[in-house]
């Protein structure tokens, strides 16, 4: 521990953890010696990232592939209008070092796959998860089962937190429950929304990602007793808590990586149908809209999404689809359409498992790909 | 006998309320208890990746359930 030592800024820097009698010199320069990968730089992200620079981490890792929106500045704190548009793991790189020099920032600007986890997760003592995705929570869960790395993990939606310290090694060698012994299979795709459909209170990652600071911590550290084999739960609206105690899964095998996509697709029962809904292109839309041709145009979003932008067409919520068939035309062609094809493709399986409709066709790609094809000028969010 | 369930995460939005009142039969697995919400709330068919926590401890399905347990159903949730 003393080949390294702390330089006259550190101890200053650094004054208020070396006061605490647990924490000390020592723990200090366990944090110095560190490494942790944040994968995922967005609402769990910012506060990790922030507070695991502020404490004095060595070296951290950043993965994120992908560009500050607009939509993400209600809870990613590392971000502000000027970098809309630029590379997440870049800026947020920029700013943990005006943070802390002392830190020795890595940014990995890729989307986590198959065939990169194992290699960049290697060179990292701790791993901490803040991704928004289940395949890559699952991913990110075998990854460091495999290579026998600690797993500090937090997922939050609404105004829901969840969060635990997963493959925690023990004093006597043996490893804490992973996310699998919890949640041996991924819901279906369509059962658990994510925070881009159901939303997310904007604090809530602040609360959620600087637990996974204070964990990240406490495992580089030893200090006091991690949130391993537990898994914390927070209801922020009515504030409850609860500490639910996990144990490991005999059943739980993890060899290899596999393919998460088609892992946590597979068990999509919950699908109406198994036949395709019919499709359209946004270019085949553009040439009707020129046309003469009577069609009908549906937007299922939501109304404060059609605010932002939308194709004129008729507003009915996903959720009100089945309650609104009389307005849906029976005559014409209908499209259906909503921000990327999937809320569509499902309003369309609801009608037509419900009622005989043989005309509905769903845009594919939905505003974001009309946007990209046909219309540049048209809002994304 | 009548348990008590609290909800989380997208299970609140299944039974419409955090907590829900069920009549089980006595000596209630845990997997008994999935199907009795199958049949009642349809959105639960895959109830598989769902945790089920009983008096704050993770439980597996072979689990027996007694009248005053606390029992807490607990959906993952992946957002980040």
């Amino acid at each position: 521990m003393s080949e390294v030592k702390l330089n006259e800024e550190e101890l200053l820097r650094y004054a208020r953890h070396l006061s605490i009698p647990e924490f000390g010199i020592d723990s200090q320069l366990r944090l110095k010696n560190a490494s942790v990968l944040v994968v995922g730089a967005g609402g769990l992200g910012c506060p990790l990232l922030l507070y695991l620079a502020a404490a004095g981490v060595g070296k951290i890792g950043i993965v994120d592939f992908d560009l500050v929106e607009e939509s993400n500045l209600q809870r990613q704190i590392l971000y502000t209008v000027f970098d809309l548009g630029k590379s997440k793991a870049e800026i947020a790189s920029h700013k943990l070092k005006a943070l802390n020099p002392n830190v020795d920032i890595v940014v990995h600007p890729v989307r986590l796959t198959v065939e990169n986890a194992l290699d960049i997760f290697k060179d990292y003592d701790v791993i901490a998860d803040g991704t928004d995705n289940f395949p890559t929570r699952y991913l990110v869960n075998d990854a460091c089962v495999l290579l026998d790395k600690v797993n500090v993990f937090a997922s939050i939606f609404r105004f829901d937190g969840q969060a635990s310290v997963f493959n925690f090694k023990f004093e006597d060698g043996s490893r804490g429950p992973n996310y699998r012994d919890m949640f041996p299979k991924p819901p279906p795709p369509d059962l658990v929304p994510n925070c881009a459909e159901g939303g997310v209170l904007g604090v809530l990652p602040g609360i959620m990602g600087s637990i996974q600071a204070t964990e990240v911590i406490k495992v580089i550290t030893g200090i006091g007793s991690p949130l391993a084999g537990r898994l914390f739960l927070l209801d922020a609206s009515n504030f409850q808590t609860r500490n639910l105690k996990i144990k490991k899964n005999p059943n739980t095998k993890i060899v290899k990586l596999i393919n998460y996509e088609e892992f946590c697709g597979q068990t999509a029962k919950v699908k109406t149908s198994n036949k395709q809904v019919k499709e359209i292109s946004v270019k085949d839309l553009e040439i009707l809209k020129q046309g003469h041709s009577k069609f009908q145009l549906i937007d299922v979003r939501e109304a404060f999404e059609y605010e932002i932008s939308n194709l004129e067409g008729e507003l009915i919520p996903l959720k009100e689809i089945k309650e609104a068939v009389d307005r849906i035309k029976k005559d014409r062609k209908v499209i259906i359409y909503c921000k990327s094809g999937s809320r569509s493709a499902k309003a369309i399986e609801q009608l037509e498992s419900l009622f005989p409709f043989d005309n509905l066709y769903n845009l594919r790609g939905g505003i974001l790909a009309f946007a990209k094809e046909v219309d540049s000028s048209l809002r994304i969010y | 006998m009548e348990i008590e369930l609290l909800a989380f995460g997208i299970a609140k939005d299944i039974f419409g309320n955090g907590i829900q009142k069920i009549t089980v039969t006595y000596k209630c697995s845990i997997k008994d208890l999935k199907q009795e919400l199958i049949s009642k709330y349809p959105k639960f068919q895959d109830l598989a990746s769902f945790a089920i926590a009983v008096n704050s401890e993770y439980q597996a399905d072979d689990f027996v359930l007694s009248v005053k347990d606390e029992i807490a159903i607990i959906p993952p949730v992946s957002g980040g």
